[in-house]
């Protein structure tokens, strides 16, 4: 059994983090370089922790998969980055921010990490302006902000519709700065096979170089993940093709904990599904709904071009049901609704699956001018993708799998269950919740990698003596044939279908069965289905070609692998969760008017799975969540 | 619709390449060109062929990663896109289609279409960020930035590194990139710190990497999939100009 210490600090709530850091303890200037970091990705999370520590003096090697760390999918984050500045004097502050986000989590987050996150969200902004990220400012030269789902004020600093872009190139900026500096060694086109664990803690990791196919070991003192999520074990969605999980469950079947997998969250506004060839999802950014009015016509089947059909006829159905936030509820309860007059036969366009998004108001009320300088380029990216014109017509969307709350299980130093191994940002689980608010996971992983990792990796470090950069003890060699062994086998199956249809029938059967709204028998039987899927894989796909070398189909085929695992442990955590919360919706457990019933009784708890090997059913430890400043309320955005 | 695809293949950076010819059917309008090409290794990797290796990631033309020459166009023909953002209908139904990857010497080529650009990043290692610690920054609206140096920051901040422009540019010349960097942070006050520094060692790093000069041919501006602007250069050109003869006079006072 493994103790789940969480190591909050003690003390009232907004003194637990400054608290914490006067006490963690301190490797001397002169010792920093004496240890060596390992940093998996290089997305907003991975580049800034990265980059911070170096300029504390560590020796940090740095892995992606891309080609350059300026290409993590942080880069597509649209929308913006929330702070409790009150620059818009709009009664904004730390608490304020905690609070929405604690409850746009549906209260299932920790109330200490929460708050920790809304007290540095400052010092985020001030230092990606020093940096040189353009963000939007008013006549007057200051900051400007917009809302996003969830809040009630504006706090969401924003640079165009690349807002993720800009932060991303500010951290690489600074990640750059210190390759220059030879404190930071980068390890582009490699992609990590395994953790490396020698006596009891994360020790290195094994790599594939994707270019000449080679397995290479690297050894440190430390190893920090940030590999981000796994929405595309849904095969469409909006994340990069690229992005999967199995950095993350290498360190699970080493001993990670991973905790609340079935926590994903599906978007509200993408653009719609328009037929099996397409390789993934395009998001229309959240901000869009600070001026787009979602509706349906009220009768079903009305096919008359939107431009025809009426206010009275028109169903705004967020607006009317909740009044107080209207189009700008949570992502959860916007997706959902969505499904929800789908399901009533009210959807619009070709396939029926799509809601609109509407700018006609805003462009009457602002003009054209103004709409185009807030979201032009997201406007043309959905001209580009329909050859419709939003400022004509409104935008048709559907919801789509876009984030993963769920992660590896951290304690309050963003460590994992192995001492030594790091999580941050999207790969761990710890501050959102049962759902993410939008505008949160850029605040969060800059957080993580700026502001909190330098300090608490340093307390680890602390205890340590500084090991050599050797690579020969055993549990190398044994990580590498392991690895090389997997992908031996999968270039023997010489089946004839490819990885990507394997992923795709997966995807299929979440999306259905364990996606916007989930039941005990549906998951029951994609708890039966997904071991099927994963026999005929390694039956019957085909990894033309060899492990030597460049090979992009093998590349696939173990990230699909590790998806056909990973899959049955997020369903197997949705049946165990028979409480709705966030984006896990249990239609077993709703009230009356059909919005998610929360089980505070039975299910305050953080589900916490370990691994107990690979054939093995995975055992369920619990983090029981502690609410000392909030009272455990029912969401309500009505 | 369907299309005949004449694809560069290239075994690994030393082997010689070759045209070889695949056949595109049940196409559809709306699908982008990644996506056929995705179609195409599909069939071949049902047949147990080797799939074409080609680079991409986001698939919706921010995160540069896709790079590939459409009928001798850097991204193909459709302005203001990446090839991940290229939309068959841009194309005429039976059409042939060449697919090469992005040709410069900078830029040696791994397999097939995928390329090495690696020495985007060691340009930017030369001096494209601003020299701040984390920690050490003041309130963000300490600085008051004018809406117009913002904008103008953010227009050449959009730049998404793919290298088009050099793959578009007779001379191989990095100039586009290596300008909107200069210029995104020439813009603000944080960057105007170190501009003199920055613009002499990003030039250097570019011509020791062996990119071309420009020529005012202007094919990158037409090329890049992000509208930034060949006016960039010229602000770069001038500023290394300044920046060179005062770093002289520095020096020989200084003697």
């Amino acid at each position: 059994m493994i103790a789940l210490d969480s190591k909050i600090p003690d003390g009232p709530l907004p003194e637990k983090w400054e608290r914490h850091r006067g006490r963690l303890k301190l490797v001397s200037p002169a010792n920093k370089r004496k240890y060596n970091i390992i940093v998996v990705g290089t997305g907003l999370a991975g580049a800034s922790g990265a980059a911070s520590l170096a300029e504390l003096g560590y020796n940090v090697a740095v892995f992606c998969l891309h080609d350059s760390p300026r290409r993590a999918h942080s880069i597509a984050a649209q929308g913006g980055i929330n702070a409790a500045k009150n620059y818009a004097n709009d009664s904004d502050n730390v608490y304020r921010l905690f609070y929405d986000t604690v409850k746009g989590g549906d209260f299932r987050s920790r109330e200490a990490n929460v708050f920790r996150l809304a007290q540095v969200s400052s010092a985020i902004i001030d230092h990606c302006a020093a940096q040189g990220v353009p963000f939007a400012r008013d006549y007057g030269g200051m900051l400007v902000t917009r809302s996003f789902g969830g809040a009630q004020v504006s706090r969401t600093f924003y640079a165009r519709g690349q807002t993720g872009q800009q932060l991303l190139l500010g951290a690489y900026g600074a990640l750059m700065r210190q390759v220059k500096s030879g404190r930071v060694k980068l390890f582009p086109r490699r992609e990590m096979v395994d953790l490396v664990v020698a006596e009891g803690r994360a020790r290195g990791i094994v790599v594939r170089n994707l270019v000449t196919g080679a397995l290479e070991s690297y050894a440190a003192d430390a190893v920090v993940l940030a590999t981000g999520g796994y929405a595309n074990v849904f095969f469409l969605s909006t994340n990069a093709v690229s992005s999967n999980v199995s950095a993350a469950w290498r360190a699970y079947h080493r001993g990670a904990l991973f905790a609340n997998p079935s926590f994903t969250q599906i978007h509200p506004t993408c653009i719609p599904v328009s037929g099996k060839h397409q390789a993934k999802l395009v998001l229309m950014s959240e901000s869009l709904r600070n001026d787009g009015r979602v509706w349906v016509p009220r009768k079903g089947g009305d096919s008359r071009p939107p431009a025809e059909i009426l206010e009275a006829e028109r169903f705004y159905f967020l607006e009317e049901k909740y009044p107080r936030f209207g189009n700008l509820v949570p992502r959860d309860v916007a997706s959902r609704n969505a499904k929800a007059v789908i399901d009533q036969g009210l959807g619009v366009g070709p396939t029926r699956v799509a809601v609109y998004l509407d700018f006609s108001d805003a462009l009457a009320r602002e003009g054209k001018r103004v709409i185009a300088e807030r979201y032009g380029n997201l406007f043309e990216m959905y001209t580009n993708i329909t050859a419709e014109d939003p400022y004509q017509a409104p935008m048709r969307i559907y919801p789509a799998p876009h984030y993963t709350m769920g992660g590896l299980w951290v304690d309050y130093d963003l460590m994992t269950t192995i001492p030594g191994l790091f999580a941050v940002g999207e790969v761990n689980f710890s501050d959102h919740g049962a759902n993410r608010l939008g505008a949160s996971a850029l605040m969060q992983g800059l957080a993580d990698g700026y502001f909190i990792l330098p300090y608490t990796l340093g307390g680890y470090l602390a205890d340590l003596a500084p090991a050599a950069r050797d690579t020969s003890p055993k549990a190398f060699s044994d990580a590498a044939s392991a690895a090389q062994a997997r992908l031996e086998k999968l270039c023997a199956v010489r089946g004839r279908r490819p990885p990507q249809d394997f992923h795709r029938e997966l995807g299929e059967l979440l999306w259905h069965n364990c996606g916007m709204s989930r039941n005990e028998t549906g998951l029951g039987e994609a708890l039966q289905k997904i071991p099927e899927i994963r026999e005929a894989f390694w039956r019957e796909v085909s990894v033309p070609g060899s492990s030597a070398g460049c090979n992009q189909v093998l590349e696939r085929a173990v990230r699909v692998a590790d998806f056909l695992e990973f899959a049955e442990l997020l369903v197997r955590d949705a049946l165990l969760r028979k409480e709705s919360c966030g984006g896990h919706f249990r239609e077993e457990s709703q009230t009356g008017e059909g919005e998610a019933q929360r089980d505070d009784t039975n299910f305050c708890y953080v589900s916490a799975w370990e691994s107990k090997g690979p054939n093995e059913t995975p055992e369920e430890h619990q983090e029981p969540l502690v609410f000392e400043s909030l009272l455990l309320s029912r969401r309500s955005y009505k | 619709m369907r299309f005949t695809l004449k694809i560069w293949r290239q075994k690994d950076a030393r082997a010689p390449g070759r045209f070889e010819t695949h056949e595109a059917a049940d196409v559809i309008p709306e699908m982008s060109f990644l996506e056929v090409l995705d179609l195409v290794n599909e069939n071949l990797v049902k047949a147990g062929l080797e799939a074409i290796t080609f680079d991409s990631d986001c698939r919706e033309g921010i995160c540069g990663t896709c790079c590939l020459m459409v009928n001798g166009r850097a991204h193909g023909r459709q302005h203001g896109a990446t090839v991940c953002e290229l939309r068959m209908r841009n194309f005429r139904d039976g059409e042939t289609i060449t697919v090469e990857p992005f040709r410069s010497r900078c830029f040696p080529v791994l397999k097939d279409l995928l390329i090495d650009r690696s020495i985007f990043d060691r340009i930017i290692q030369a001096g494209g960020y601003v020299s701040i610690g984390t920690g050490a920054a003041p309130d963000a609206n300490a600085i008051p930035i004018t809406k117009q140096d913002a904008e103008h920051a953010m227009d050449a901040a959009q730049c998404i590194g793919c290298g088009a422009c050099v793959a578009a540019c007779p001379n191989a010349a990095a100039m586009l990139f290596t300008s909107a960097k200069i210029a995104h942070l020439a813009a603000l006050p944080q960057g105007r710190v170190e501009w003199r520094q920055r613009v002499l060692a990003m030039v250097e790093a570019m011509d020791r990497a062996g990119f071309g000069n420009c020529s005012n041919h202007g094919e990158c501006e037409a090329a890049c999939p992000k509208g930034i602007k060949l006016t960039n250069i010229a602000q770069m050109n001038r500023q290394f100009i300044f920046s060179s003869v005062f770093t002289a006079r520095e020096k020989a006072e200084a003697s």
